[in-house]
Parts: C-alpha cells; sequence; structure tokens
C-alpha cells in the first residue's frame, strides 16, 4: 500500500518524465520557443511539449537561414568557397577558412612550410579564444550574471582588432590564402598581440573567478543537460561538448595539421558531461591555447608567408603590372580557370564547437563537384530533445548555450 | 584487449582482409585516395557491414564522422550515392564506404538505428538528393521547405533560374 502510494506521488511529482507519459494528454502545454527568441541567441525554433514548467518533449525544426552552401560551392571557383565558409561557424571563421585552404592543398598536393603553419596556428588558436569566450560569457548571461560577459567582450574586441590587422575584416574573415597566408604579420600586428597576451590573464582570471566558484551558476549548471561518454559518441559528439564527458578526441592532438605536433598542450576532459563540465573545459582550452599561441610566437621561423603555388595564390600587385607571366596566373586565378586534379579528400580540423570537416571530390574540372561541409553543431544538435527531457525551461536555454550551437553551422 | 591491438598494425590491406575474411561481403571496388580507405559495396550490404566494423573487437570503428549523398547523372542504374565516414578513435583510423542506387529506385537501409547521429545526416541526404532510408523513422526534409518538390542537389537543377532574362549577354553591349 505504502510503495503504491509513494509510487503514485512520484508521477505527480513528475520525476521521471517517463511515467510522466502516462498523464492524459490534455495536461500537456504546447510552448513554441523560438526562432526568433531572445534567450537562444540564433534562430532556433523548438516547440515544447511541457508538463507546467517541466518539459517532456521537443522537437527541433532548423533550416531557417538555409542558404544552400554546398549548392553554391559547386558553382564557384576554391579561392570563393573561403567566403562560404566564413558564414558557417561565423564565431570562429578563421579556423574554416583555415581547414577549408588546407583541403585545397590536401588536394593539390601542396606543402606548406612551417612560417605559414605557425601563422595559421596563431589565428587558429585566437579564433579559438574568442568563440570559446562568447560561448561561455552567453552561459553566464543566461544564468543572470551579465557582468562576467561585459568583461570577456572587451577581450573578444580585441581579437577582432587583431584579425583588422591581418586580413581588414572582423567577423567574416576571409583571412589566409591557398598556399600561405595573404601577407606577412606586420609590426602592429606582434604589438597588438603581445598586448592582448599581456592584459588576457587578468581579466580572464576576474571572469574565471566570477563564475567557476559561484554558488550560484554552479547551481544552475551542475548536473544539467547532461550526457555519458556512451550516448555522446553514439549521436556524434565532437569538440569540447565530446571531451566535457570524459573522452580525449581532439583532432589537434589525433591527426595533428599545420604543424600542431610541434606545440605542447593539454586536451583537458570533464566527467559529467554536463553544463558545468562544458564551461570547464572551455575554459581550460582557452588557457592551453594562450600556452600554443606563447610558443608559436617564440619559435615563429623564418622564411616566406606562401609557398609556390602559382594557380591558386595570387601574385603581388606590382608584378601584375610588370610581369607577364603574374599577369597570366592573376587573370586565370581571378577568372576561376584552373583546372583542379581528380581525387576526393576528407580533411578535418578542431572547430571552435567540434570536428570540422571537409569532404571535396573534385572530377578535375574547374569546381567542386561536391563538396560537403561535415557540421558540428548539425550532428550534436540532435542530441538537444534528449538532453533537456524532464528538466525545466530554464535549463533547456542554458543547455543551449553551453552547446554552443551556431544557427550559420547549424543550418549551412 | 588493449595488447593485441597494439601488436597488429591496422592497414588498408588488413582491414580488407578482415572484412572479407569475416563477413565475405562483396567489396566492389576499393582504393585509398589521400590516405583514407575507400570501399564501394552493394547497398543492401551497408548494415552488416557497419554492424560488424562497430563490434569487431579489433578494427572498432565505431564512431560514425559523417554521411553525405552525391549524384552521377552518368553512371547509368548507380547515379545517387550515399557516402558514409567511419572513424575508429582508439586505432586512430578512418575509413569511407561507398554505395549506390539508381535514380529510379533510391532506396537505401538505415543506420540511425547503429547510430544516433545518423538520424539527421540521412534526413539531410533525402532532402538533398531523395535517398530513401528504409526504417528510417523520422525521413522528413530538414533544411529545405516541406514544400519542395524536387531534390536540389542533384546535378539537373542549375544554380541559377535558367528563365532570367536579366543577365543576357546584349544588357551588358557584348
Amino acid at each position: 500500500m505504502e510503495q503504491e502510494l509513494t509510487k503514485k506521488t512520484n508521477i505527480l511529482e513528475g520525476s521521471s518524465p517517463v511515467s510522466l507519459d502516462q498523464l492524459p494528454q490534455q495536461d500537456y502545454n504546447i510552448l513554441n520557443l523560438g526562432p526568433t527568441h531572445p534567450a537562444t541567441h540564433g534562430i532556433f525554433q523548438n516547440v515544447l511539449k511541457m508538463d507546467g514548467e517541466k518539459i517532456i518533449d521537443a522537437e527541433p525544426t532548423i533550416g531557417y537561414i538555409h542558404r544552400a552552401f554546398e549548392k553554391i560551392a559547386e558553382n564557384r571557383p576554391f579561392y570563393q568557397v573561403t567566403t562560404l565558409t566564413d558564414r558557417l561557424n561565423y564565431c570562429s571563421s578563421p579556423i574554416n577558412n583555415m581547414g577549408w585552404h588546407m583541403t585545397v592543398e590536401k588536394l593539390l598536393g601542396v606543402k606548406t612550410t612551417k612560417k605559414v603553419d605557425y601563422m595559421r596556428v596563431i589565428i587558429m588558436e585566437l579564433a579559438r579564444i574568442s568563440d570559446h569566450l562568447i560561448c561561455n560569457s552567453v552561459l553566464g548571461v543566461d544564468t543572470g550574471a551579465l557582468t562576467g560577459f561585459t568583461y570577456v567582450f572587451q577581450l573578444r574586441e580585441k581579437i577582432y582588432d587583431i584579425y583588422e590587422e591581418v586580413c581588414g575584416a572582423r567577423l567574416t574573415t576571409n583571412i589566409g590564402r591557398i598556399g600561405g597566408m595573404e601577407r606577412d604579420f606586420t609590426p602592429k600586428f606582434w604589438q597588438k598581440l603581445k598586448e592582448f597576451l599581456d592584459e588576457f590573464p587578468k581579466i580572464f582570471n576576474e571572469f574565471d573567478s566570477l563564475l567557476t566558484r559561484n554558488r550560484i551558476f554552479f547551481d544552475r549548471t551542475k548536473n544539467v543537460g547532461g550526457i555519458s561518454a556512451e550516448r555522446a559518441l553514439n549521436y556524434g559528439f565532437t569538440g569540447p561538448n565530446l571531451r566535457a564527458t570524459g573522452v580525449d578526441y581532439d583532432v589537434r592532438a589525433m591527426n595533428p595539421y599545420s604543424s600542431y605536433q610541434d606545440f605542447e598542450f593539454e586536451v583537458p576532459v570533464g566527467e559529467t558531461g554536463d553544463c558545468y563540465d562544458r564551461f570547464l573545459v572551455r575554459n581550460e582550452e582557452i588557457r592551453q591555447s594562450i600556452k600554443i599561441i606563447e610558443q608559436a610566437m617564440k619559435n615563429m621561423p623564418e622564411g616566406r608567408h606562401f609557398v609556390d603555388v602559382p594557380e591558386f595564390y595570387l601574385p603581388p600587385k606590382q608584378d601584375v603590372y610588370t610581369k607577364m607571366e603574374a599577369l597570366i596566373w592573376h587573370f586565370k586565378i581571378v577568372m576561376g580557370e584552373v583546372d583542379v586534379p581528380v581525387g576526393e579528400v576528407y580533411h578535418s580540423v578542431e572547430g571552435g564547437n567540434g570536428e570540422l570537416g571537409y569532404y571535396l571530390v573534385s572530377d578535375g574540372g574547374r569546381q567542386a563537384y561536391r563538396l560537403h561541409f561535415r557540421r558540428p553543431c548539425f550532428i550534436f544538435y540532435q542530441a538537444y530533445p534528449e538532453l533537456i527531457k524532464g528538466s525545466m525551461l530554464s535549463d533547456a536555454i542554458l543547455t543551449m548555450s553551453s552547446l554552443n550551437v551556431i544557427a550559420g553551422e547549424l543550418d549551412a | 584487449m588493449q595488447n593485441i591491438t597494439n601488436t597488429l598494425e591496422i592497414n588498408h590491406s588488413y582491414i580488407l582482409e578482415r572484412i572479407r575474411e569475416r563477413i565475405g561481403i562483396n567489396l566492389l571496388e576499393f582504393d585509398h585516395p589521400y590516405d583514407i580507405l575507400t570501399i564501394t559495396i552493394n547497398k543492401e550490404c551497408i548494415i552488416d557491414l557497419l554492424l560488424f566494423l562497430r563490434d569487431d573487437e579489433i578494427l572498432k570503428f565505431d564512431f560514425l564522422t559523417d554521411i553525405c549523398g552525391i549524384h552521377y547523372p552518368n553512371n547509368k542504374h548507380r547515379e545517387i550515392g550515399v557516402i558514409y565516414h567511419l572513424h575508429s578513435l582508439i586505432n586512430n583510423i578512418r575509413l569511407r564506404i561507398k554505395t549506390f542506387a539508381s535514380s529510379e529506385d533510391p532506396t537505401f537501409l538505415t543506420a540511425s538505428l547503429i547510430y544516433a547521429s545518423a538520424n539527421w545526416m540521412e534526413r539531410e541526404t533525402y532532402d538533398f538528393y531523395g535517398a530513401i532510408f528504409q526504417g528510417h523513422k523520422d525521413l522528413r526534409r530538414i533544411l529545405n521547405m516541406d514544400e519542395m518538390n524536387y531534390f536540389p542537389m542533384r546535378k539537373e537543377y542549375p544554380l541559377q533560374d535558367g528563365t532570367r532574362t536579366d543577365k543576357e549577354d546584349k544588357y551588358f553591349g557584348r
């Protein structure tokens, strides 16, 4: 009798989402979260089935900002595809750009020099820092702590100033070229980078101390949106979200590209895969990225900032006006009249939120025959209903921001 | 188990041999472009192969990296392709599997019962190429709108509307 009673009260309190399904349908509310909602940081729609404030089921709808990148990429010369990759994960577009350049270089069989690799590593790690900074500080905002966000957003501005020094753009960077970087780092770049590295630890530690041991933040994020390592692998999680569950898979360490094997860094892992662990993993990755940048600065090799791929790397402008060969290459590149070798290549880089892969099939024409982006968000976002089932609405908001889902990457 | 994997060198020929030896699947083609072993199999065998690769104690291809479609309009009866990228995280080796079907009957078997991640990947492939995954619980369009009545990534659909007239040469004095 007593057992039966506790069972009943459990159902009423809704301790487990399974038993709640036995309640009649009319007791549920349907809530449209999104497509545009200030708390979801992008165009995400979720139709939530709710019992009071508890989520019973969620149905995500995606594709609101689908821009057919894969179709467009089949109709453009390679160098024009870079601008499409900018708009995937726009919080860390330099990583996407570099990943694309490296994919094409792999197809062409071009070996970049250490100088190019190290330059790229600096830019990519800066991008990773800015990506993680946004994600972690916005997680703070969603728990009601706006201060940390205002601290680190300055730092992101500084990083964007550094991009500006290299490529002239801030958000959609189009940084680097196939075969190297567009120009060597200027003295002003080095000065800005040094300033950034000097002031970073102080501000970042302050941010860290505001949130990491904050009781309210801890209570809001601990045991929220957790997933086991086994489920995470089954769902195709990669990046910080996978590492938070305790699996130390990092493309940089496992399949080093762009000379990552020269650098010493640790791959932080969590345990429970909940929002708090994801936060901690990202914070530690930021520190590791700083370490990598410092090593790259210290060991920056001498040499040219590009390698010899005249059919893809634009010649210097003064040569175009004075030398026949440079003029021909310039024309051929800009008009997209360069044939590429036949082949199929898969290249992946560790993007801001996971393994960003490029699967490129070339039939020897001037454009890609097929280009597929393996977008980490798209793959792990399908676990979202499972992550939020049985939790409160406010936890669902937190879970989404701690997954670091970027609408541009999700919808391609 | 760790010892076995460490003492054996797992290379491409070893994987091919093990697949042939253990489950006797007919490998139509194999190649290794840019260091990724690529095998082509009959579309009916895909589930057997994925299960074998996942559960094999040495190969352990237990991570589905990606599924994507491809369209070769000139390959008669093998127009629509579905390409799987697998990753053995323990051995750190990648594998690419290709299957093909005709565009009249583009049916494939679903991998979503083995890998939860295959769910949306297959929906995306259906959305773009019209590949139908039998056994998939919720095969709907995912990125394009539901009302769309064609599969836009197929090669017969050009990027630009063929009826457009505003880009004709005469408007540019050519």
